[in-house]
């Protein structure tokens, strides 16, 4: 039975673990997002998140503490730095998983875990004009925007600009 | 210990075996280049998730 049973042993012994735990949470920590498989991001998920909540007091306490998980000089600085200022007023849920298929080889299920607060595109009210071209079939907004658009080039080219920046007053409206 | 008395033919392992089935995943389309995405990825093709860019891709042309 696996009654209450919650850490994923990942095939290694504790040292092995855990030390794999920390030098992932070490990469996630500096380089804000790693690809990785899905179980090994789930283990990271529950080491790494308790780590960033002790980083929201900045004491030499919680410093040692971290560094004791991490043995990283540079990611406990960059930790109490830069995430940490970023990070303030998120209440917990500060990593993000995604999946990306399965790996050629082992056909291991592969994800993308990030912080966050890091992903500038994927947070909410980040840019709503994309850069890139729609070339399928798009729904929900992109049908009205893009369909306004069209009307008004075809009826006056001369116009075009004078238009869209009408369109883009209304948008900030 | 206990032990098998009796060697299983394979006529009875294979009975056993019909209910080993092969599950296809479950396909859709991706909602931003309609490329065909797995339920819960990011799009191979264009790095869209749930209609935003999860994740940065070079565009090949
Ligand atoms: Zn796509």
């Amino acid at each position: 039975m696996r009654h209450s049973k919650k850490v994923n042993h990942l095939g290694r012994q504790a040292g092995h673990r855990k030390l794999m735990l920390a030098n992932m949470a070490a990469s996630l920590i500096k380089s804000k997002k790693i690809n990785t498989t899905v179980a090994k991001a789930k283990a990271l998920k529950k080491y790494v998140e308790p780590l960033i909540t002790k980083s929201k007091t900045d004491s030499t306490h919680s410093r040692r503490i971290v560094f004791g998980y991490l043995q990283d000089k540079e990611a406990v600085k960059e930790l109490f730095g830069d995430v940490a200022s970023k990070i303030m007023d998120r209440p917990g849920g500060y990593t993000r998983i995604l999946k990306t298929g399965n790996r050629l080889g082992d056909n291991a299920e592969m994800c993308l875990i990030e912080l966050v607060d890091y992903n500038q595109n994927y947070n909410g009210t980040a840019a709503p004009a994309k850069k890139k071209s729609r070339r399928g079939s798009s729904k929900k907004k992109a049908d009205s925007a893009s369909d306004a658009t069209i009307v008004e080039d075809s009826s006056t080219e001369e116009k075009a600009p004078k238009a869209k920046k009408s369109t883009k007053d209304k948008k900030e409206d | 210990m206990a032990h098998p008395k009796r060697r299983h033919s394979t006529q009875r392992r294979d009975k056993r075996r019909t209910h080993y089935k092969a599950v296809a995943p479950t396909i859709s389309s991706c909602s931003n280049c309609g490329a065909t995405v797995q339920l819960h990825r990011v799009c191979g093709e264009c790095g869209y998730y749930k209609g935003k860019q999860a994740i940065e891709k070079t565009v090949a042309a």
